[in-house]
C-alpha cells in the first residue's frame, strides 16, 4: 500500500478536483493519496466529492495558514 | 440503483471564452462523477479538429476556406475584446499567470476524464468535415434524435 501526494494549492476550479480525480484514477486500490489544498471551494468540495464517488476520506488536517491536507484511500 | 448524474452540453459557439466555459463545466462535472456529453455543432466543431492551427480543412474550396478562416482551437477569437486576435493571447497570458487552466489544458483534461465528445452530423455536412478530421476521442457523429436520447434524464445546456 503506497502513499502518494498531490499539491493543488496553486490550482483553481475546475482543475482542483480534476487533478485529484486523475491522480486517484492512476493509483492502485487501497493506496493513500494525500492532497494539499486551500480553504474555500477545494476544501469543501474535494473531500465531499471523493466520498460521493466511493473513496474513503481518512482525515482532514490543518497544515499551516490556509493550507489543509486531505487524506483519501482509494 | 440511482441513475448517474448527467450533464449534456451543446457546444455551438467557437469563441475562446465560450469554449472555455464548455470545457470548464465539462471537466468539473466529470471530475465530481457526472456522465458528461458534449455535442459540438457549427462553430463549436472547431474545438475538436485534429489540426489546431489554421488549416484548409473541408470538402471543397469553399468549405476549405471556411475551415481556414475558423482558424482551429489555437486561433479561436474571444466574443468580446478580440482586437484582431490580440485579446485571446492576452487572456491566455492572464490565465497562465493566475494558474488557471488554459483552453487546451481543459480539452486535454476532458478527454482524460472520459468526457463523451460527439459531432453534429448536419453541421459536418455543411462545413465539409469528416469524422477523421476530428481528434480520435470524438466517439461518434450524431443527429438531434440521438442527442436527445443521450441527454435524457440529465441537465442540458446550450453554449
Amino acid at each position: 500500500m503506497a502513499t502518494h501526494t498531490l499539491d493543488i494549492t496553486k490550482e483553481h476550479c475546475p482543475m482542483t478536483f480534476v487533478k485529484t480525480k486523475l491522480k486517484l484514477a492512476q493509483i492502485a486500490d487501497g493506496d493513500i493519496l494525500e492532497v494539499l489544498l486551500t480553504e474555500g471551494e477545494p476544501l469543501s468540495n474535494v473531500p465531499r466529492s471523493a466520498t460521493e464517488q466511493g473513496y474513503k476520506v481518512l482525515s482532514v488536517t490543518h497544515v499551516e495558514g490556509n493550507i489543509h491536507k486531505v487524506t483519501i484511500q482509494k | 440503483m440511482a441513475d448517474k448524474k448527467k450533464l449534456s452540453l451543446i457546444a455551438f459557439s467557437g469563441e475562446f471564452d465560450k469554449l472555455t466555459a464548455v470545457f470548464t463545466l465539462a471537466t468539473g462535472a466529470a471530475a465530481v462523477g457526472y456522465e458528461v456529453n458534449i455535442f459540438f455543432t457549427f462553430w463549436g466543431l472547431d474545438a475538436i479538429k485534429q489540426k489546431r492551427g489554421r488549416a484548409f480543412v473541408g470538402g471543397n474550396w469553399l468549405t476549405k476556406m471556411f475551415g481556414f478562416m475558423m482558424g482551429g482551437l489555437h486561433n479561436t477569437p474571444t466574443s468580446r475584446f478580440n482586437f484582431w486576435g490580440i485579446g485571446p493571447r492576452i487572456f491566455r497570458k492572464l490565465m497562465r499567470k493566475n494558474n488557471v487552466a488554459t483552453l487546451e489544458e481543459l480539452v486535454e483534461a476532458a478527454t482524460a476524464l472520459g468526457v463523451n465528445l460527439y459531432a453534429c452530423e448536419m453541421a459536418m455536412h455543411v462545413l465539409g468535415l469528416k469524422q477523421s478530421d476530428f481528434i480520435h476521442e470524438v466517439k461518434d457523429t450524431l443527429g438531434v434524435a440521438s442527442f436527445l436520447e443521450l441527454s435524457e434524464g440529465g441537465r442540458t445546456m446550450f453554449i
